[in-house]
């Protein structure tokens, strides 16, 4: 029996040969793209990766890699909430202007009174609004999120909108708030402690200084979002409910699985977790814009896509969507580091969103065929 | 205690235009095994999913062990003790056996909500557990579902329901898709909840079947019970002329 077994048919099967898990080709895949842009870096005398320069003393490019770190680790938090709700068997294209709205009213609760001993010239609320405690912007941004991800959420599961249409009137709802909020106006100076959310050493907090990465914590809280949510996924009641619904959204119900109220729940989440990633982005550039977070949830829909999670719902994991995320910011750096135009990398960037879901298409084909 | 488990009185149910389920008075006795037979379209899973509170009925009243019951829906049916093997299944084929047999029933090691932490290894072992009981085999239960042929999928979704039975089992066509052996291992575990006194309402199109398992046949036509006899009473062409509307127990109205 250790060896083989027979199943209903009789057949025999042979429980040690296990299928790969699709997130190893994943992880292939974003190894041999690494691979060919560290090639094509070469021919030109260069390196992707690695450092080339005599007066730096680096193994690695550190520039380079800090920016698909951050690339990824914004557009990844946003990214995480995104597949749970595809993988709920929704979808979630609000999550780009949630970033925008948000990032408006949160900075207008973390200003600064005094940027170089002067008055704060983008001051968008009086002296009371000025030098509040870091925790008062933070609540204001997971806030935000929540209301929209409720708003969401109560649209998908208690109207028969279907997910496409609900989140595509809260992407532009939420622009529109966006540029409502100061008139089109940025909002810029956040207090110190606002601004060391992303650029302090959260990991050497966390560790007590056994451990230290400053200036990334937008990776540090991404990653730690990322294993925190992987194991919600696997573990619990939550992470199991959405993949029922995902895979069978009748039999979930015939369960007596209360399929609106998760729904409800999932969506929220994306949009707190939009809101974490604003908190990030708005911390790192010290500043925010009406026009933030454009088209980032189709990033973070791509790097799901990229990761194995399926569009139509019940199959895949955040792991998937980590190593997704990182294909997708090497991929765009990548392009970068061999001088690519601009207008080619835009294109070439749709081409993978698309290439993305024709290769899902393919790979349930592929699954329905045997 | 009342001597039914099962009583509906004027069970009916409109979709729209369409009178799926018309003023059925069904009633089944405690440890009685009952068919319900009737042609494609007859209302028979209509008369289940109102029973079970999938759908929420027209009109008509159900009594369920000695009460009147208005159930909010599947889950609260199936508290009371009712345990159903649906016609479609209602399987999540992207989770593997042990999930689908603790489907919205979920064990944990520790309650938080919705953030609960399941108990994966209790659940496993109670899946081995149950399918050896139902002698079903499933190669690798960890597998996701949609892997798996018809055959051993309707066999996770009877396994489960046999797992739980309590007080009312419904099979909504169990057999439908199944070789001769895994029908032959399906009526043994239909033939095991008998001896345990646990009631049924069996649903089937395969008179043998019906009449080797049940006590009792019902018979829908076009939304109407037109017949109800002992087995004894009856025999497959009388069932038949039932079935195909050539003889009626129904007094029409005009
Ligand atoms: N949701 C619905 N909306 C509209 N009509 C429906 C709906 N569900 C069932 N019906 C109709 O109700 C009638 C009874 O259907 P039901 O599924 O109960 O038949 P059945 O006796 O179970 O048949 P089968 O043997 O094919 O399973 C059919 O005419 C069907 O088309
Ligand atoms: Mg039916």
């Amino acid at each position: 029996m250790a060896t083989s077994a027979h199943g209903t048919g009789g057949q025999k099967y042979d429980p040690a040969k296990k299928t790969r898990p699709p997130e190893l080709n994943v992880l292939l895949a974003l190894i041999l793209i690494v691979v060919v842009f560290e090639i094509l870096n070469r021919m030109n005398g260069g390196s992707f990766l690695f450092n080339m320069r005599d007066n730096v003393d680096a193994i690695f490019n550190k520039q380079r890699i800090d920016i698909i770190l951050l690339q990824v680790a914004i557009t990844g938090i946003i990214a995480i909430g995104v597949t749970q709700v595809i993988t709920l068997g929704g979808i979630d294209l609000s999550s780009g202007s949630v970033v925008g709205a948000t990032a408006m009213i949160t900075m207008s609760f973390a200003q600064t009174a005094l940027v170089n001993g002067n008055p704060n010239p983008k001051a968008i609320f009086g002296d009371w609004a000025m030098d509040l405690a870091v925790i008062v912007p933070i609540a204001a941004a997971l806030a935000c999120g929540l209301f929209a991800g409720l708003i969401n959420g109560l649209l998908v599961a208690y109207t028969r909108i279907p997910p496409f249409i609900a989140t595509l009137g809260m992407m532009v709802s939420a622009r529109g708030a966006a540029r409502w909020w100061s008139n089109g106006q940025p909002i810029s100076f956040p207090t110190e402690t606002y601004a060391s959310l992303s650029n302090g050493d959260l990991l050497g907090t966390l560790t007590f200084g056994l451990l230290s990465w400053p200036g990334q914590n937008p990776a540090v809280v991404f990653i730690l979002l990322a294993i925190l949510f992987q194991c919600i996924m696997v573990y619990t009641r939550y992470g199991k409910h959405t993949y029922a619904i995902g895979s069978n959204e009748a039999a979930a119900r015939m369960s007596g699985i209360d399929v609106n109220k998760h729904k409800v729940l999932v969506y929220a989440i994306a949009g707190m977790l939009a809101a974490v990633a604003t908190i990030m982005l708005t911390s790192k550039n010290l500043t925010a814009q009406a026009g933030m977070g454009i088209m980032y949830e189709l990033d973070a829909i791509a790097m799901a896509v990229i990761g194995g999670v399926s569009l139509s719902g019940g199959r895949g994991s955040i792991t998937g969507t980590v190593l997704g995320a990182l294909i997708f910011s090497v991929i765009i750096s990548g392009f970068t580091s061999i001088r690519l135009d601009a207008y080619y990398q835009e294109m070439v960037k749709g081409a993978i969103i698309v290439g993305a879901v024709v290769l899902d298409q393919w790979r349930q084909n592929k699954r329905s065929r045997g | 205690m009342s001597e039914f488990i099962l009583e509906t009185r004027g069970l009916t149910k409109h979709y729209g235009g369409v009178h799926a389920l018309e003023d059925a008075n069904f009633s089944l006795r405690h440890g009685e095994h009952v068919a319900v037979v009737g042609d494609n379209g007859a209302g028979k899973s209509t008369f289940v999913r109102q029973v079970t509170a999938v759908e929420q009925r027209t009109s008509g009243t159900v009594v369920f062990d000695g009460k009147e019951v208005n159930f909010d829906g599947p889950l609260d049916a199936r508290h009371a003790g009712i345990e159903t093997v649906f016609q479609t299944l209602a399987l999540a084929d992207d989770l593997d056996v042990p999930s689908n047999l603790f489907l919205g029933r979920e064990l944990y090691k520790f309650k938080l909500g919705p953030f609960s932490i399941l108990d994966r290894k209790a659940m496993r072992d109670r899946t081995l557990e149950a399918l050896k009981t139902t002698a079903v085999k499933i190669p690798n239960v960890d597998n996701p579902i949609r892997n798996m042929s018809g055959g051993q999928r309707q066999c996770v979704s009877i396994a489960r329901t046999a797992a739980f039975a309590s007080k009312l089992v419904i099979m909504d066509e169990p057999t439908a898709a199944l070789g001769v052996q895994e029908t032959a291992q399906v009526e043994n575990i239909i033939r095991g909840l008998k001896e345990r006194g646990i009631p049924m309402i069996l649903i089937s199109h395969n008179l043998r079947q019906v009449f080797d398992l049940v006590d009792r046949i019902v018979v829908f036509r076009r939304g109407r019970i037109v017949a109800n006899l002992r087995k004894e009473e009856t025999d497959g062409n009388d069932i038949v002329s039932y079935i195909t509307g050539v003889k009626s127990q129904l007094v029409e109205a005009d």
